[in-house]
């Protein structure tokens, strides 16, 4: 592998990199309001998310990219390949970071809703001041832990045709005939961003676990 | 939008869309095994007195939980033909599912296993049972009790994850899928269905596992 081909990874790792940063963004602010209205006490409400979630959960994050990019091409949006497979990794996102975040306000005591309602505080400050400061520091390691599956997980953008690190393995293996080699560096370019971002999440886990103890 | 919704291709390609869901459930059953095999295997030499085996068993461990299944894949499906192993997508899709779950069987059994203290076992033979019978009553059952939950949505999880085995065309709904839209190109019809096929099978596992959870391992213990 000469030094172009390796820049044509480098090339492909930036997409990942963007991928994962885009739906992980946008997908972290569609969370919270499915977050939010998961636990919102309307039943409707309720129910709907959390048939969202149930959807995003029980089907292969393949499939999703599939009917997504499809689905959008059939409703007459012409959209280039990166920003459908960006709106996938958005949907998936939410779905999997809201039940997170549901399950982490649900964490924080119920004394705390209580108190904030003595002392009259209304829903959105009760919200922003009160419990999601704490339901955030609960959900950290599991947002770090998702984190790390979405990076993996913009690997399947390759299969869908758009040319990220994984693709870009693919492209540059059946160049130059060396697939292990190929693969072995896309795989360590992957681990390099995981691993860190795992060994974060594993530190602050176990910082949480012990101040809860 | 003037789309016209032609399910045909689908209807006719139901029979082998079921085939596949059979394939898709065959891939991660053999996957699952394989994935215990390792998971145990791994526990045992993680703990080992041999500070290399550890290091090893620990290593492959964050290897596979920080890189993707689709380059696991595709490195194993290279890797075995240069190694001398000749053989069809999918017994190679099934060895990298269990590889890929193996390495996340391992941290959870681990967790079971070390959820058993000392005094426990020492409890049970004062109490004068058995050498089998503390190990099915006093180790196995609670352990397994412990990682029952994490074990089953793993599995869950691994069936979904054989779709990615369609990158090297093991048999499996996904390929199916795959096939059925090269022939028809009502792509979005037949991942729709395809995409409902996997979230009835994910949701009927989920079912079984709160049964068998509810039956066999909940307090109070019968």
């Amino acid at each position: 592998m000469n030094g172009n081909e390796f820049l044509f990874l480098l090339n492909g790792l930036k997409w990942t990199v963007f991928l994962s940063a885009i739906g992980f963004v946008c997908g972290a602010a569609s969370g919270l309001g499915i977050a939010l209205a998961r636990t919102s006490g309307l039943r409707p409400l309720e129910r709907a998310t959390a048939g969202y979630i149930a959807v995003f959960q029980g089907t292969p994050l393949l499939m999703q990219l599939f009917v997504v990019y499809y689905g959008l091409a059939l409703v007459g949006l012409k959209l280039d390949a990166w920003l459908s497979v960006a709106i996938g990794f958005t949907l998936h996102a939410s779905a999997f970071l809201g039940e997170i975040w549901r399950g982490s306000i649900e964490a924080v005591p119920k004394g705390q809703t209580e108190a904030a309602k003595a002392l009259s505080l209304g829903y959105v400050s009760r919200m922003r001041d009160v419990i999601l400061p704490q339901a955030i520091k609960i959900s950290l390691p599991a947002t770090i832990g998702f984190l790390v599956q979405l990076i993996k997980g913009t690997s399947l953008a390759a299969i869908v045709g758009f040319t990220e690190l994984a693709r870009a393995g693919t492209i540059i293996s059946n160049q130059i005939f060396k697939p292990l080699l190929v693969f072995g560096v896309v795989g360590a370019l992957y681990f390099l961003i995981c691993w860190p971002l795992s060994l974060y999440g594993a530190r602050l886990e176990r910082r949480l676990a012990a101040a809860s103890h | 939008m003037n789309y016209k919704f032609d399910f045909g291709p689908v209807i006719d390609g139901l029979p082998d869309l079921l085939w596949g869901c059979l394939g898709t459930l065959g891939l991660a059953l053999a996957g699952m095994v394989l994935a215990l095999v390792i998971g145990i295997g791994g526990v045992v030499l993680r703990d080992s007195p041999y500070r290399g085996l550890r290091w090893l068993v620990i290593s492959f461990v964050e290897l596979i939980r920080n890189t993707p299944f689709l380059v696991q894949i595709y490195f194993i499906f290279f890797a075995l033909p240069l190694a001398g192993i000749r053989l069809d997508p999918t017994p190679t899709a099934i060895i990298a599912l269990g590889v890929n779950g193996g390495a996340y069987a391992i941290e959870i059994i681990r967790g079971g296993v070390q959820s058993i203290s000392k005094g426990q076992i020492e409890a049970g033979l004062a109490l004068g049972l058995h050498k089998g019978q503390v190990f099915r009553l006093v180790v196995l059952k609670p352990a397994l009790r412990a990682i029952f939950p994490s074990l089953t949505s793993q599995f869950i999880l691994l069936t979904l994850t054989t779709s990615i085995a369609s990158a090297i065309s093991a048999y499996e709904l996904t390929s199916v899928a795959q096939n059925i839209e090269n022939n028809s190109f009502r792509s979005f019809e037949v991942y729709g269905v395809v995409t409902l096929l996997y979230l009835v099978m994910s949701w009927l596992m989920m079912r079984m596992f709160a049964q068998i959870t509810a039956r066999h391992f909940s307090y109070p213990v019968k």
